[in-house]
């Protein structure tokens, strides 16, 4: 595609050359504006990225060189200079044709710098999209004036505005190729204004343009008499910024760090989230509710009157409370909420599907929880926005979930401030980021469930029955020997007078996880649920033994996570897959390799080992009984 | 540069300017990156963007001195006015500067003249590695920007190496809002670059508007150069081998990018403010990236270098 490159219009400010330091005095009064361009390549995006870099002058002369060589290569225009390429990086990408990621890209004028999040692709769509979104202040949305309202629009727009960006420019692109026609423009933004009403969009700016021929970009088109609206570089300079909206909001900050470099300096580093801060405010710091008030506003440049939303700061204050990273330091009569259990949405970013029940590191704002999923309330199809029933969400897809989080964290709703109501998960073995969420409410339940304090404690259960509490959590193979092992530890345990209790798979399957069956994501229940038993026996001052294959890393430690500290006592019962499945006690592996059963452990079911387990037991070397007799050594030297 | 939002130029008082929210995400950045990191490290080159990064970390940690050292990867062949400005930069801001030298490429001699590329990857790639490893840096701050190189567009702004210190530009962590995900397994280094979003001309208006001491090569003033290659290199010192007929003339030039001397074109200039620097920068017509001679090759070399370790 060629661009209709005469006189770009921002190469020489005059005042360049005649006065050099009145143009910079003008330029450090700029402003930054973060936005988006949503469309794919038929729509007209690579051209007009590159009609705005090119207008500002952020092509050089050997960049364009290199790429009038590359379109003649590997260019889609035959020949003619192919501005995609101009905005595609990895060469793997350029190969295949294909962008995969998201490239951030600069320009500027004499209002404003901009950086462009450009995010275009395929399959991986929505998680790029996602991604470039949760940065930007605007959104531009880019139709095709032939095609109208498509598919494609409705899923930008929708995924835009689950984003919380509020302002939006429809531009409806290609209008040379419609005779610039009013009457097709506002037809389709007839078509766009209803389908806005539906997903809850509050308004948006329609801009006719032409990103080949430059209509309505810099400049007004002579081609449009008839619209009175701004162009789009114009709206782009004058619209409203994320942080200066976020400046009418009450103050959060979140501490990054705690700066003490001698013992006469305690001072709490952030980026201020939202709202104001000035030396003398009456602060608190969540989730412990502490207050004081804030002593200085202490920069590099001298101390401040006065901090804003986007600045990063350190704060002082007047007396010694409690502060470190992760807390958030609020405006003390307008607190944000503090809780452990959300509504929220989920934007599935990884290969691996979801989890529920996983245990998964929640990051928001400075700190990091562990947190479990829910299975999905539904899972969105963002081509229609049909609520559809889901167990799981794959790459890309979005839901609404409950989250609990182990302990109750400061937020806010993530439509009312992005900075604490914004969220990641990340896998606890790859650390991964595998999704992205936007916390819409906390659970009521989380405000209203307290904990019952009684009086007979979990010691003074234990003490009666003159013992400690345990959890020997027995993990290996199926046909391992584990329940067999179990079950002669606990015989041996009653016999020396200890308060036990057996939990075994496949009894608790008839039961209490009846409904369960063997996917990883029930897997992954069936465990949370045990844990959660085998914890509440340990209360009551038992000893539990579990026999379970409990085949993951990241559920064995979950459930080690519920226990008190030296309570949990993994024992790995190891046995080579060849002798577990030769001995084939239930005849299951005969069935799993004629494929009878599925998800079987060892077969189609991957068994991650053990990494760091108190006591491993190899039931080649030792006879069932000498095993047991070693588990109860460890279990006893563990209350000696 | 004043961190009062702006006042005097009927801006509302509330909107803070594209340097100073620049400034304030590059703080931010570096803070996460110490608070998450066990031992991270500042790599120091002495151009123009160091200067700005050193700057942004001295305001990010006030009033503690930034928590760790600037490493420097020489080549032994950097310009002499540079190993000058790099020992008291790191003295003022009261850093400690660790200066590593590639053992293997000194008892080699490799050198620009002689050796090609190899003095590239000798150098400064494997350098680098080694100097990562026997510190056992797990966090390395780099003045990359996205608007350098193409393949830079992408970079996320922490970058995530290998064990053997490889990027692999397909495995990627989405990076959303604020929120870096700074997790890594044993072994595992991150690359953080708090420069990702500033521009050259954003780079250079802030050393303007804050006064940062740079390198006086960046400033037009007579100096003895030959043309090679097309290329106008300085001779710095009397290591530089004349090809026959050469004969160093003094011309007044100025750089527009700081590597190994002989690598490095210079531009014929009369500009010897900042201001000047700025005002022919902007009216120049090719990009930064042309004076240096490493990335003459092919489209994708940076890419190429960066997935081996080149920072």
């Amino acid at each position: 595609m060629t661009l209709d490159t005469k006189d770009p219009v921002y190469v020489t400010d005059s005042l360049i050359a005649e006065d050099i330091d009145a143009y910079l005095l003008k330029h450090q009064h700029k402003t930054m504006l973060r936005f988006i361009t949503c469309g794919s390549v038929d729509d007209g995006k690579s051209t007009l990225i590159g009609r705005l870099l090119y207008d500002s002058k952020m092509i050089f002369e050997d960049q364009l060189a290199s790429l009038e060589s590359d379109s003649k290569n590997v260019g889609t225009q035959a020949g003619e200079i192919d501005f995609a390429l101009l905005v595609d990086g990895l060469a793997a990408e350029r190969e295949q044709g294909i962008t995969i990621d998201v490239a951030y890209r600069f320009f500027a004028t004499d209002k404003r710098k901009f950086i462009v999040a450009d995010t275009p692709g395929h399959e991986q769509y929505t998680r790029n999209m996602v991604t470039g979104a949760s940065t930007a202040d605007l959104a531009v949305i880019l139709i095709d004036a032939r095609q109208g309202v498509l598919t494609q629009t409705r899923r930008h727009s929708y995924l835009v505005n689950q984003l919380g960006i509020r302002n939006v420019v429809l531009a409806v692109n290609k209008m040379d190729l419609v005779d610039y026609s009013a009457e097709r423009f506002y037809e389709i933004v007839s078509d766009y204004s209803h389908f806005a009403k539906q997903i809850g969009m509050d308004s948006f700016l329609p801009i006719p343009i032409s990103g080949l021929k430059g209509d309505n970009i810099v400049t007004k088109s002579p081609n449009m008499g008839w619209f009175q609206g701004p162009t789009l570089l114009g709206h782009l300079e004058e619209a409203p910024i994320s942080d200066a909206r976020m400046q009418d909001h009450p103050f959060r900050m979140a501490v990054q760090w705690v700066n003490r470099p001698n013992l006469d300096f305690r001072g709490f580093a952030g980026q201020i989230g939202a709202g104001a801060v000035r030396p003398g405010d009456s602060i608190r710091v969540l989730p412990s509710g502490k207050t004081t008030k804030v002593k200085s506003i202490v920069t590099f440049d001298g101390n401040l009157d006065q901090a804003v939303a986007g600045q990063s700061v350190t704060l002082t204050f007047e007396d010694e409370i409690d502060c470190s990273r992760g807390d958030v330091i609020v405006k003390s009569d307008e607190p944000c909420e503090v809780a452990d259990q959300f509504e929220a949405t989920l934007v599935w970013m990884s290969e691996e599907e979801m989890l529920p029940g996983r245990p998964y590191i929640l990051k928001i704002g400075t700190q990091s929880v562990t947190a479990t999923v829910t299975e999905p309330k539904y899972e969105v199809n963002v081509n229609t926005m049909e609520h559809l029933a889901s167990k799981t969400l794959g790459l890309n897809a979005i839901g609404a979930v409950n989250i609990s989080t182990d302990r109750a964290i400061p937020f806010e709703a993530y439509d009312q401030n992005p900075d604490l109501g914004g969220f990641i998960l990340i896998d606890r073995l790859s650390n991964a980021t595998v999704a992205a969420g936007m916390i819409r409410f906390a659970l009521r339940r989380s405000q209203n469930i307290h904990w019952q304090a009684v009086d007979v404690d979990r010691d003074a259960h234990a003490a009666l029955k003159n013992q400690k509490a345990a959890v020997v959590w027995f993990t290996g193979l199926s046909g391992s020997g584990k329940s067999t092992i179990a079950n002669i530890v606990e015989k041996k345990l009653h016999a020396l007078g200890k308060h036990t209790f057996l939990l075994d798979g496949d009894n608790v399957r008839h039961g209490l996880n009846r409904d369960l069956g063997f996917t990883d994501a029930d897997r992954v229940e069936n465990i949370r649920r045990v844990g959660e038993v085998a914890r509440l026996m340990t209360d009551a001052g038992l000893i539990v033994l579990t026999a379970f294959i409990s085949p993951f890393r990241s559920e064995r430690r979950m459930v080690r996570d519920l226990m008190v500290g030296g309570e949990f006592i993994e024992v790995y019962v190891d046995t080579p897959l060849e002798v577990a499945e030769e001995r084939d006690v239930k005849g299951l592996y005969k069935k799993a390799r004629s494929g009878q059963l599925k998800n079987f452990t060892g077969i189609d079911s991957p068994y991650e080992k053990p990494e760091t387990a108190e006591l491993t037991v190899n039931t080649v070397e030792l006879s069932a009984e000498e095993a047991a007799e070693k588990v109860v050594e460890r279990i006893l030297k563990t209350f000696s | 540069m004043t961190t009062q939002p702006a006042t005097d130029t009927g801006i509302s008082p509330a909107t803070l300017t594209h340097l100073q929210r620049l400034e304030a995400e590059s703080i931010h950045i570096m803070r996460e990156v110490v608070a998450n990191a066990d031992n991270p490290v500042m790599l120091y080159s002495v151009g123009k963007d160091s200067a700005c990064m050193l700057h942004l970390a001295k305001k990010a940690f006030y009033p503690a001195p930034p928590p760790f050292p600037l490493l420097h990867v020489d080549t032994t062949w950097k310009f002499r006015a540079m190993y000058e400005l790099r020992d008291r930069a790191a003295e003022d801001a009261g850093m400690k500067l660790i200066v590593h030298h590639n053992p293997e490429a000194m008892e080699k001699g490799i050198n620009p003249f002689d050796h090609g590329s190899l003095h590239t990857d000798m150098w400064k790639t494997d350098g680098l590695k080694q100097a990562l490893t026997k510190y056992n840096f797990d966090v390395a701050f780099g003045g990359a920007r996205r608007d350098e190189e193409k393949s830079r567009a992408k970079e996320r702004i922490f970058s995530f190496r290998s064990a053997n210190h490889r990027w692999d530009p397909k495995n990627q962590r989405p990076e959303l809002w604020r929120l870096y995900n700074t997790r890594k397994a044993k072994g595992e280094s991150i690359r953080v670059f708090p420069l990702s979003n500033w521009t050259e001309l954003d780079i250079w208006q802030y050393i303007h508007l804050e006064n940062i001491e740079i390198v006086p090569l960046y400033f037009s003033e007579p100096r003895p150069v030959v043309e090679r290659d097309g290329l106008l290199i300085m001779v710095d010192d009397d290591r530089f081998p004349l090809r026959e007929g050469e004969v160093p003339q003094m011309k007044s030039v100025r750089f527009r990018t700081l590597g190994c001397y002989p690598l490095t074109g210079a531009v014929e200039s009369e500009a010897s403010t900042l201001p000047e620097v700025i005002q022919e920068m902007l009216l120049t017509t090719t990009s930064e990236r042309q004076g240096r001679a490493i990335d003459h090759d092919t489209a994708a070399s940076m890419e190429k270098k960066k997935q081996e370790g080149y920072f």
